[in-house]
Formats: structure tokens, sequence, C-alpha cells
């Protein structure tokens, strides 16, 4: 087993001509680790995908793939253990979806026949198998992106790249997906995803890196990135009633909404609230709500508003 | 090498699957075998002479209808697969560029080839059987591979275009600019040009200046071993040029290789 990470970025840049896509960017990532690259529309994450495959060279910084620069010809072999769905492709639309898949297995290194027997043992992974001698064209928006994803897996990848996998997916085809995602990483995959739908990913993801305008703003674990943005964790008691408004202690906690009754309370502070709230009689439930990757998000593009605007205030006085 | 028979093996069987394949064959076959049976009939007999004619106008169409078949064929080969976006992702894989255009300029090449060998062979085979003359099978073996190289080399030219652009309709729209120069816009400046210059063009330099047209050579190659009484325009005079088929042959050649190498350099600088 290596202990070096499987992917290091560091200070890594990327400037078009008219624009900076990506700004000093450093990151790891071990075997085995998902990673979930978060950001708006043209916020840089397509480009760092870019840029670990080797497609783009960087304009500053250095990016280390398996050991090897991805922009050189030395990494042609990384390139047998990377898979990659990018956002956007539509696949030969006059072949089925088998003669595709074939297609990519062969151009990874898979003799014809043994092409064949895999593409078919991953369109039953995905669940196209069905469809798999019908042209692409007649293929649904979901079957195309599972047709994606089928090519990604091709040669089992030592490393995932995935550019907004569950995009036109049905909420079960999503679920199906993030198992998937999770049985990769057991067997020791790794995974970067990037995408702009929250709601769901964070069961699934080691760490997240946010993204905006190029810039990272925030990258850790959930629990990391939850710690350094202090959020406080939302605990609702149920059966106290009036005694909440009157209490000092939870006063505190509450907000000065009137209906409100919920205590939004330091993550350090938890275990001392809830002992404090066993404490009442009367009561019957508490509901705990830890600030979700959505709320995390926010939290971080909205403090890089403010740290803008204080920029450019300071910059106008 | 797997790789690249694998994208050679696509090209080619999308070019069956789309029918450009068959078309091309029937077009050729049709075509010939049609100049061929009506050359000799207007020629009153079936031989020889007879044969040169027929060379002489097959010759003439093949090179409007090669350099156009060829560029339909190829000039969305890689722009259509960027506006896809299995451009990007073929460079994902461990397949190199150089590997990529190779691959498809055997399986689309293989479909010119193979749509000239047959169609026009058709017709090459039922003149020999009629006639029972080897020089039948002389002129057409040479009519045929340069018609061959002629495909090949707009083939590779159709990739320039296609690797040059980021737009489809663009590539189609420089396609056909390019087919119209070569078809006659160059022609009629070479005429112009001897029309014009007075004394200026020598034979020698009349040739030299057809090198830069893969249609003026294929014409050269095949007019050159006929009766120059079937053969009119610019062409009679730079056909008793000092040049011999072989070298002429040599000029079409690198006219596939040049472009080809073109094409590659284009594509090593190209990012998506
Ligand atoms: N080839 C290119 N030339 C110029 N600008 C580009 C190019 N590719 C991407 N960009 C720009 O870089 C920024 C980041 O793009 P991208 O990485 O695709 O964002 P995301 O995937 O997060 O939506 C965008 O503003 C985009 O317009
Ligand atoms: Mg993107």
């Amino acid at each position: 087993m290596t202990t070096s990470p499987l992917i290091t970025l560091s200070k890594v840049g990327k400037q078009y001509p008219k624009l900076t896509a990506l700004n000093l960017i450093d990151m790891q990532l071990n075997q085995g680790e998902v990673l979930g690259l978060f950001g708006h529309n043209g916020a840089g994450k397509t480009t760092m995908m870019k840029l670990i495959l080797g497609v783009i060279s960087p304009s500053h910084g250095e990016v280390n793939v398996m050991g090897v620069a991805p922009d050189t010809k030395a990494a042609w072999h990384m390139r047998e253990q990377i898979g990659y769905l990018p956002e956007n492709v539509s696949f030969y639309e006059h072949l089925t979806g088998l003669e595709v898949l074939t297609y990519f297995a062969r151009l990874k290194g898979f003799y014809p026949k043994a092409a064949k027997q895999h593409a078919i043992e991953l369109l039953e992974q995905v669940g196209v198998a069905h469809a798999m001698k019908k042209p692409v064209k007649t293929f649904s928006k979901g079957m195309r992106q599972r047709l994606g994803l089928a090519q990604a897996f091709i040669g089992k990848p030592k490393l995932l790249l995935l550019d907004e996998p569950t995009v036109g997916l049905d909420p079960i085809a999503t679920a199906d997906f993030y198992q998937t995602v999770d049985q990769l990483k057991s067997q020791g995959t790794s995974v970067i995803l990037c995408s702009h739908v929250l709601p769901g990913v964070e069961q699934h993801i080691d760490r997240a890196m946010i993204l905006s305008s190029g810039n990272m703003l925030a990258i850790g674990t959930l629990a990391e990135l939850r710690q350094q943005a202090n959020l406080p964790i939302k605990i609702t008691p149920h059966g106290l009633n009036g005694t909440l408004r009157h209490d000092a202690h939870l006063l505190k906690y509450l907000s000065n909404d009137e209906s409100d009754s919920i205590l939004k309370v330091p993550e350090q502070d938890k275990v001392a609230m809830l002992r404090y709230l066993l404490t009442f009689e009367s009561i019957c439930d508490i509901d705990i709500d830890k600030a979700n990757l959505e709320q995390v998000y926010q939290y971080y593009l909205q403090q890089n508003k403010n740290v803008g605007n204080d920029k450019k205030l300071s910059a106008g006085a | 090498m797997n790789q690249i028979l694998a994208v050679a093996g696509k090209e080619f069987f999308d070019g069956l699957r789309n029918r450009w394949l068959i078309s091309i064959t029937l077009i050729f076959a049709v075509l010939s075998i049609g100049l061929t049976y009506f050359g000799a009939v207007a020629s009153g007999e079936v031989g020889v002479t007879s044969l040169s004619t027929t060379i002489a106008s097959l010759a003439s169409l093949a090179v409007f209808l090669i350099p156009l078949i060829a560029l339909l064929l190829s000039y969305d080969s890689f722009v259509g697969e960027q506006e896809s976006g299995t451009l990007l992702l073929l460079l994902t894989y461990p397949l190199s560029k150089t590997q990529l255009l190779l691959g498809k300029f055997i399986g689309q090449g293989g479909i010119i080839a193979l749509a000239t060998l047959l169609g026009f062979g058709a017709s090459a085979l039922i003149l020999y059987l009629q006639v029972n003359d080897v020089e039948v099978l002389r002129l057409f073996s040479t009519f045929i591979a340069s018609a061959v190289l002629l495909g090949l080399s707009f083939t590779a030219i159709a990739y320039v275009i296609s690797l040059a652009v980021n737009e489809k309709s663009k590539a189609a729209g420089i396609a056909l600019l390019i087919w119209f120069f070569f078809a006659l816009v160059f022609d009629l400046a070479l005429l112009a040009l001897l029309v014009g210059v007075e004394q200026g063009v020598s034979q020698q330099g009349l040739t030299q200046i057809m090198m830069f047209s893969p249609s003026d050579i294929f014409r050269l190659v095949n007019l050159a071993g006929l009766d120059s009484s079937d053969v009119n325009g610019a062409l009679a005079i730079a056909i008793k040029s000092s040049l011999t088929q072989g070298q002429l042959f040599l000029v079409l050649i690198t006219w596939v290789m040049l472009p080809l190498i073109g094409a590659n350099f284009i594509f090593m600088k190209k990012t998506l």
C-alpha cells in the first residue's frame, strides 16, 4: 500500500486570456477517499478535473497524479487507471449502448472479446442492460447518464472523476449511483465528484471542497467545515412549551422570534445542553439538526461575499 | 496498436452503417460503367482508342467527385466529436492524438479506398472481359491507384479543416471552399496565367505550379499515358513534361502525407 497521496495539487492556477479559472489551489486526495467539489456554474470545477486529467496544463503550480504530471507523456499508464464522466457528452447516437461501451473498453486496452464481455457487465451494473442493443439516440437522459457512468467505470479505475454525475437521474437512480460510489470507495477507489446539487451528497463524501470564481473557499471533512464555520446545532425540545422562554439559560439560545422554539447551540455546548434539557420532567422528545452541507456551503459563499465587499469598501475609502 | 485498430474499425463500420461505402461504390460503378459503355458505343467500336477516351472522361469526372466525397465523409470527423464532447473524453483515454488521427485515417480512408476500388474496378473488369486486352487492366490500375491517393489526400485535408475550427458548420463551409478551389479556381487561375502572361510560363513552370494541386497531379498521372488528342486545355501542354508517372505518384503520396502531418501538428496544439 502506498502512503503518498494519489493526487497532489500545489498552488495550482489556470489562467485563460480573459479570466482566472482557478487560483492557488492546494489539495490532496488519498486512496479510497471521496472528495466532493462544490461551486456555482463557472466556479472552476470542470477546469480542475481537466487539470487532473491532463487535457489542459496549469498556468501556475504543479499537478501530480499517481506520481506523474498528467499533461506529460509519462502519464500514459496513469490514464488506464482513471475513469472520467464529462459533464456534457452525447455518445455516438447511431451506435447501440453496447457498441459504444465496447469501443471505449477497447480504447482502454481491452481486446475485442474481453471488451464486449466487460461492457455487458458494466451495462448490467448501471441498469441499462435491457436497452444495450438499442441505438443511443433512443435513450432517455437518465439512460445516457448511466451509460456515461458505465464508461467511467471501465477497467476498474483507481481514480474516478465524475462531473455532475447525478444530473438527469431520477431519485432512485441517484440513490443507486451513490450506493455504487460507496461500494467503489470500499474497494479502494478514489472519487472526485462535482455537483451543484447538494442534498443527498453529504453521507457519501469524505471531504468537501468549496470553490467560488476559481478560489478555494474551504476544504475539509464536513465536521471540520462545520466547526470552522461555527454554525450552531439546532435543537428542538418537545414538551417544554412555555418553560422555554422563562428559563434564563435557555433564553440565551433562543432566537427573538416568539413563535420559534428552536435552540441554536454551538457545537461545543451540545452535550451540556442536552444534559440540561433532560433535567426537565416534561420533556418528551428532542430533535437535533446539524448544519447540513447546503448551509455550510451557503455560509462560506456568504463569508466570501462579505470579504469581497470589505475589500471593495476599503479600496474605495 | 490495439487502440488504432479499434478507432479504425469504428470509423470503417460507421462508413458501412450509414451507407457511405455502398453509395460511393454505386456512384463510382454506375458512372464508370456508363462512361465505359457509352464511350464504346459512341466510338463505334470497342478498342484501345476508345479506352483512352474512357479513362480521360473518367478522370475528369473523378477529379470533381472524389475530393467532394472525401471532404463530405471526413470534414466533421474531429469537430463533430468535439461538439458532442467525445473528443475530450477520448483524450483522457490511454490513446495519443496521433493514434486517434491515424485510426480515423485508416478507417475513413479505407472506406474511400475500398469504394474506389470496387466501383471503378467493376467497370475495369467488365471492359476487360469484353476486349480481353491487358492494356485495360494496366490503365485502370493506374487510374484506381491514383484515385485512391486523391481520395486519401482530401481525407487528410478534411482533417486539417476539422481540427482547425471549433464549429461543425464552419468546417462544412471551409470544406466546400477548398473543394471549389481545387476543382475550378486553381485551373482557371492556371489558364489565366497561360493566356495572360506572354512567354511568361514555360512548360516546366506550368508543371511545377500544377504540383500544388492534388487534383491536377491526378489528372496528369492519368492523362500522361493517353493520346493527347483526348486531352485539352492547360493540361495538354503540361503533359509533355519531364515528370515520369512514378514521380507524379510520389508527389501525390506527398499530398497525402503533408496534410496528415499538418493535421497532427494542429491536433497537438489544440486544447479543448
Ligand atoms: N477554454 C476556455 N477558454 C476560456 N475560458 C474558459 C475555458 N474553459 C473554461 N473557461 C472559463 O473558466 C471558468 C470556469 O469554468 P468551469 O471550470 O467549466 O466551471 P464549472 O465547471 O465550475 O461550472 C468559467 O468562467 C469558464 O467560462
Ligand atoms: Mg462544469
